[in-house]
């Protein structure tokens, strides 16, 4: 055993307050782990407002359809590495496709991930991209030009019957991508919310309030990137779409809300063994996290923001505004939420007699380092997934040959920060 | 009584003798499945009376027994556990470990683990409280019927061998922890060295080899007693009998086979 190692263990043994049982002083699943919740949520909420336009026909989110499916294409590339990274032993990670348990939430992970990458996600953007990439394929230079006959698979054919064909694939997709969004993100609670030895985790609500907060979130993150694509780009926001997606999240919001406060209500009215250990978990480990930044800051304060900027008569560059700031502070409040779940259900005891203590490395393998370069990869993924692929459909043959192609007019994305 | 009917009750004696013990091995087969003479020898006997030197994982289901009352709180046991397991010597690992319940007049439970001074521990053991009663219980893996462990093991590498014991394959672990977090006693941790999961695994390799586990065999009091729950001649199954047991977190529905006698209703 290493001697840091050693010394992390001794300084964590000194912040233990009541009875723990010995094996419990590591702190097992660290920050990767809050971040792989927090990244999956991203990827079904972003999907979910994706498929409001295909599904429900809602015109008015139209301009950020796009948008949508490719950050969720961004973020699920991302979402398997702070697992992986997590391992002890990531060479064997294979075994979970090889020999995986059937009795295991966990092992479900790498099928639910590759039928929601593979089944719909890739799917649904290539044909949604395909007359684009056909037409691109035609009026871009060499190397685009293959690159884009790559990315089409070498299909030619944009006449109106195989447009509506794609169509058609489209809408199936979502149909089936709906429930799958919420089988990646529902499955990602279950895997909480199934241990029964954590009476933190264990609820059966888990996968609910994972999915409602992971729509929360995506669409939060969706309107984020929009604003910010449109000041980059310097073309006007569609206040029309902006102004009924917030209306999605405000719903989606009160219903998350609403949710983790009857888990809140029910735990403490049924009043279980658990509720003392429980409670001075919250007063003494997550009053910051918990309290301060997932329900006040995360939760109330963007409600009310949104009830003012809906209610009052604002001008559109106010309303931007107020848009904003909630969607960046219910991002904080959801990596809070991922938080108190992932790590908060580790502070206490099962014996239900004692506190432990958490101290996040900085540069380690499993430190804030790495979390942070695995928070900001997806926005540099999605950087090169927008200069290759347009967030606007093209408009007929208008593009000259030999004109620059449109990759050029897509303006660099911030790549850092939320 | 004289000599003569002394003698014929001798006479009398050893036959019913015999076919009382011929009727115990009889039904100890029944209940077991085995066959002829080994029905009836005692666990430590039992691998090699097998005959062959061979093993038969189906013909056991094992478990332990704790006697609180007997239990002195040495920590010979742990002690014993990590040399013979190769358990780090760090108070962070442990597969078997001891815990002192102090519980004072006024009701108020207090625990600490002798292995471990934690702070706290080193605070709450300086106090003066007037003492209701006290006692020890060593922990380990509950070797569980129904094991979360198991359960959720993405790759299968944890596993219920036949013989009712639950071992971690060290080749086959990813070392995800999912395991840890399902355990409700606490009994597994992340080996620092291999990356990958251990517990108390019944001394396994000593068991199949007709020895019994070193924190069974080093315990001075008898407090723990091992044994197999098929044989009705184990000391596990007269233990049972004799006792009123108790077993840690039954509403969760471990079944767990370390079988308590004399529990505290603090002890969790």
């Amino acid at each position: 055993m290493s001697t840091e190692q050693m010394a992390a263990l001794t300084e964590l043994m000194e912040q233990v307050t009541g009875f723990i049982y010995p094996n419990e002083i590591e702190i097992h699943w660290s920050i990767l782990i809050v971040v792989y919740p927090y990244v999956t949520g991203l990827v079904a909420g972003a999907f979910i407002l994706a498929s409001l336009v295909k599904v429900f026909n809602i015109k008015e989110v139209a301009p950020t359809y796009r948008l949508s499916l490719l950050t969720a294409l961004a973020f699920l590339l991302v979402a398997p590495l702070p697992l992986l990274l997590h391992l002890g032993h990531p060479l064997r990670s294979y075994e979970i496709f090889l020999t995986p348990n059937p009795t295991s939430a966990m092992a479900m992970f790498g099928f639910v991930y590759a039928w929601y990458l593979m089944a719909v996600l890739l799917l649904e953007i290539w044909f949604e991209y395909r007359r684009d990439l056909v037409l691109m394929a035609r009026e871009s230079r060499f190397p685009m030009n293959w690159v884009y006959r790559g990315l089409s698979l070498f299909s030619t054919d944009i006449s109106e019957a195989a447009l509506a064909v794609d169509r058609k694939a489209i809408r199936i997709i979502t149909i089936i991508g709906i429930p799958s969004a919420f089988l990646l993100h529902g499955y990602v609670g279950f895997i909480f919310g199934s241990v029964k030895a954590n009476p933190w985790w264990s609820s059966v609500l888990m996968p609910i309030v994972f999915l409602m907060s992971a729509i929360v979130s995506g669409i939060a993150l969706v309107i984020f990137l929009y604003m910010v694509l449109m000041a980059v780009r310097n073309q006007p926001i569609d206040m029309r779409c902006l102004d009924t997606i917030v209306g999605y999240l405000f719903y989606a919001v009160i219903v998350d809300f609403s949710l983790e406060a009857l888990d809140f209500i029910q735990r403490l009215y049924e009043s279980e063994e658990s509720i003392k250990i429980l409670g001075s978990l919250i007063t003494h480990k997550l009053f910051m996290s918990l309290l301060v930044l997932q329900i006040l800051l995360g939760m109330i304060i963007p409600l009310g923001i949104l009830v003012i900027a809906r209610g009052w008569k604002f001008n559109d560059d106010m309303r931007k505004l107020l848009y904003f700031t909630s969607v960046i502070l219910i991002q904080i409040g959801i990596f809070s939420t991922r938080w108190n779940v992932v790590v908060g259900g580790q502070l206490f005891s099962k014996s239900l007699r004692g506190l432990m203590g958490y101290k996040m490395e900085v540069m380690g393998i499993e430190g804030l380092a790495t979390a942070l370069v695995l928070l900001a990869l997806p926005f540099v993924i999605l950087y090169v997934l927008i200069r290759v692929l347009p967030t606007e459909r093209l408009e007929g043959e208008r593009v000259p040959r030999g004109a620059p192609s449109p990759e050029g007019e897509a303006l660099p994305l911030p790549t850092r920060g939320m | 009584m004289n000599k003569r009917q002394f003698l014929k009750s001798l006479l009398l004696l050893f036959p019913a003798g015999g076919f009382t013990g011929t009727l115990a091995r009889w039904a100890g087969a029944k209940e077991t499945g085995k066959t002829g003479a080994d029905a009836g020898a005692a666990d430590r006997r039992d691998a090699k009376a097998q005959g062959n030197g061979k093993y038969h994982p189906d013909r056991h289901w094992y478990g332990m027994g704790v006697e609180i009352d007997k239990c002195i709180g040495c920590s010979r046991c742990v002690d014993a556990c990590k040399t013979e397991n190769a358990v780090p010597q760090e108070p962070f690992f442990f597969r078997t470990w001891m815990e002192r319940y102090v519980i004072s007049k006024n009701g108020e439970a207090s625990v600490e683990s002798l292995n471990v001074k934690s702070k706290a521990a080193r605070e709450a053991g300086q106090e003066d409280a007037e003492v209701l009663r006290s006692f020890f219980v060593p922990k380990l893996c509950n070797q569980c019927a129904n094991p979360p462990c198991v359960q959720v093991c993405p790759v299968g590498a944890t596993f219920s061998t036949q013989d009712g014991v639950v071992l971690v394959d060290a080749n086959r672990c990813i070392g995800c922890r999912y395991c840890i977090q399902a355990c409700p006693y606490g009994a597994r941790y992340l080996h620092p060295q291999t990356k990958t999961a251990d517990k108390c695994t019944f001394c396994y390799h000593r068991v199949v080899n007709d020895l019994l586990p070193a924190c069974v065999e080093v315990c001075p009091t008898q407090a723990r007693i091992f044994g197999d729950l098929k044989s009705k001649a184990s000391r596990l199954v007269r233990f049972t009998r004799m006792n009123k047991i108790h077993v840690l977190k039954p509403s969760l529905n471990t079944e767990p086979k370390v079988y308590y006698a004399q529990l505290d209703g603090e002890v969790r």
